[in-house]
């Protein structure tokens, strides 16, 4: 059975904040195929820019329990992702976020440390970063973190089962598709959830 | 029938993929270039038997399209913005040669100043190149008009390329859910390629020669133009016959919503129209009678149903996200011409979205509520307004 969205009628939206190159636009593609799996109607798409490696990226993904037909840009968005914690120095990831909306960062950092400089209630981290050097996702020094993160999503929304996640993650990563699913599970166990 | 999430420019790849072309001559554009990616993919794989020829223009892309075609055998490319104007010239040979070819052209705004967003100028500059041109507002519409305007445009009657548009980036590079019909469902539809003529060493004819003026020349335009009326009831049959084998109804020319007892009804072309259809539903909640008309062929023009639309409404407001610098933006000025002497319902043109301005559902409510206000008092207060400029606080 399909489960109804917790938001009632209102559809989900979710962007997610990274660097050219992290792979934050094929991870707003694998939530939402992750989301299409357990049925329901989805789309995504990157800020539509001109994107280079290093640079800050954007990237969206829809959600409902009806068929998708808005085709504008995410202004205020539910969830916001973020891979790359020197983005909240150069970003305003908070920009548009819902009031109750939560905030997912890639930090080492604890909620209550971030919440210092992030003026947010609803906050949780989660070291991707050493979750993915653990499992040889990238190099040391340029870790792809995309695919943890979004095991931890999984946890913090509770919107998406992680075993879908980490299926989706084995039909659509790249490379590597086993360490990528395995890391979004070390993800979904190892996030700090404050605020709530 | 497999669902796949895929993009818009996956989705015209799948298209062109489906509908087995042999020949694929193109030149990388953004924000065209990952159909051309995906096809050239598809054909490394071995999942595609088709020959790719780079080349290096889009010009030389379109002329390489024409040459194999004459040979017998289906051709497709896709192209943008300044690829698209380049080809002009080998457009209307093309058509004139009476070849069938499916091209995806990504609407992208035309320099300067640079703009890689959508705006559909560069197609609206196409428009008397004798093309059959269509808008599509998502990616499953995107896969299944390429592979019908193969079937229309192959007709010996029709004998007409066509053009099939997607919104640069709100389609071009956004993920869908999209059904990817069986291969084999597609070939039974389509068909093996019938030329009418083609070049045979065994049976050596002449094409394109030159005609004095007496000769056949106006003739040649004549049968032209008899074919792209023709080509309205082809692609209303054709609808009808894809819809009985995919499933997926294609509604002819134009796509109607809600348009019955609806005050004020909006004309647009693209995804406009589907972020509009969940205004229109928003405002009918609230009492607020408005209709969507989706012009999906912009060529041939859907003179009929723009009648019959204009006898549903008071008021009838024409969406463009392009403009003719003169008078008035495309959609618009067909909709006053083929209404003259047919309907005295007032016609307002906004103009919008240019070099990809976001269209938003609070911009297309203020102006549904413009309309609704129009459709009371009788008459517009001016014939044609830009919307949404910066300053301009009558839109923010």
């Amino acid at each position: 059975m399909i489960m109804p969205l917790p938001h009632g009628d209102e559809m989900i939206e979710i962007r997610f904040h990274g660097r050219g190159g992290q792979g934050s636009v094929i991870a707003s593609k694998i939530l939402a195929k992750a989301f299409f799996m357990e049925g329901k109607y989805v789309s995504s798409f990157p800020y539509f820019g001109v994107e280079r490696r290093g640079a800050p990226v954007t990237a969206f993904t829809r959600v409902d329990d009806k068929p998708i037909r808005a085709k504008y840009q995410i202004y205020e968005p539910d969830y916001v992702i973020v891979l790359d914690p020197s983005l909240l120095k150069a970003v305003d990831v908070l920009r548009g976020l819902k009031k109750d909306g939560w905030v997912l960062i890639n930090t080492i950092k604890p909620p209550e440390e971030v919440k210092r400089e992030l003026k947010h209630e609803k906050i949780a981290t989660v070291d991707a970063t050493s979750i993915a050097i653990r499992h040889h996702l990238g190099s040391q020094a340029a870790p792809i973190v995309n695919t943890a993160i979004l095991g931890a999503f999984a946890r913090m929304s509770g919107l998406v089962k992680i075993e879908t996640v980490m299926e989706a993650i084995r039909q659509a990563a790249p490379a590597k598709r086993e360490e990528n699913a395995l890391a979004a599970k070390e993800a979904y166990e190892s996030v700090v959830m404050g605020g709530e | 029938m497999v669902k796949m999430i895929l993009t818009g420019n996956e989705s015209a790849a799948w298209g062109a993929r489906l509908s087995r072309p042999k020949v694929i001559a193109a030149y990388p554009i953004t924000p065209q270039t990952s159909i051309i990616e995906t096809i050239a993919e598809f054909i490394a794989n071995g999942e595609m038997d088709a020959r790719y020829i780079r080349v290096e223009s889009e010009h030389s892309a379109m002329a390489a399209c024409i040459a194999a075609q004459n040979t017998g055998v289906r051709t497709f490319t896709a192209t943008s913005a300044h690829g698209l104007t380049l080809m002009h010239e080998l457009l209307i040979w093309a058509s004139g040669a009476r070849l069938p070819i499916v091209m995806s052209v990504v609407n992208r705004a035309m320099a300067p100043p640079w703009s890689v967003w959508t705006d559909q100028l560069d197609s609206m500059a196409q428009r008397d190149t004798g093309w059959m041109q269509i808008y599509t507002e998502n990616n499953q519409e995107v896969l299944d008009s390429i592979i019908i305007s193969y079937k229309v445009g192959e007709k010996h009657h029709i004998l007409l390329p066509t053009m099939v548009m997607e919104d640069a980036f709100i389609l071009s590079h956004t993920s869908e859910p999209v059904d990817v019909p069986e291969q084999k469902m597609v070939d039974d539809f389509l068909g093996e390629y019938e030329p009418a003529f083609k070049l045979d060493p065994d049976d050596p004819a002449g094409f394109g020669s030159l005609i004095m003026p007496e000769g056949p020349y106006m003739e040649f335009r004549y049968k032209m133009a008899l074919a792209m009326d023709a080509a309205r009831e082809e692609i209303r049959k054709v609808s009808q016959e894809f819809g009985e084998v995919f499933g997926r109804y294609y509604p002819g020319l134009v796509e109607e919503y809600r348009t019955e007892d609806a005050d004020a009804i909006m004309l647009v072309l693209g995804t406009i129209g589907s972020t509009a259809k969940d205004v229109v539903d928003r405002m009918r909640e609230k009492g607020k009678k408005v209709g969507l008309a989706r012009v999906r062929y912009f060529r041939p023009f859907p003179f009929e149903e723009i009648r019959e639309i204009a006898k549903k409404a008071d008021m009838l407001g024409v969406v463009d996200r392009s403009y003719t610098f003169g008078y008035g933006a495309n959609l618009y000025a067909e909709t006053k011409s083929v209404l003259y002497g047919h309907s005295d319902v007032p016609v307002k043109n906004y103009v919008m979205g240019l070099g990809g301005r976001d269209i938003t559902p609070e911009i297309v409510e203020k102006v549904f509520d413009d309309m609704l206000k129009i459709a009371r008092e009788g008459q517009v207060d001016r014939e044609i307004e830009w919307v949404g400029l910066h300053g301009d606080e009558r839109w923010s």
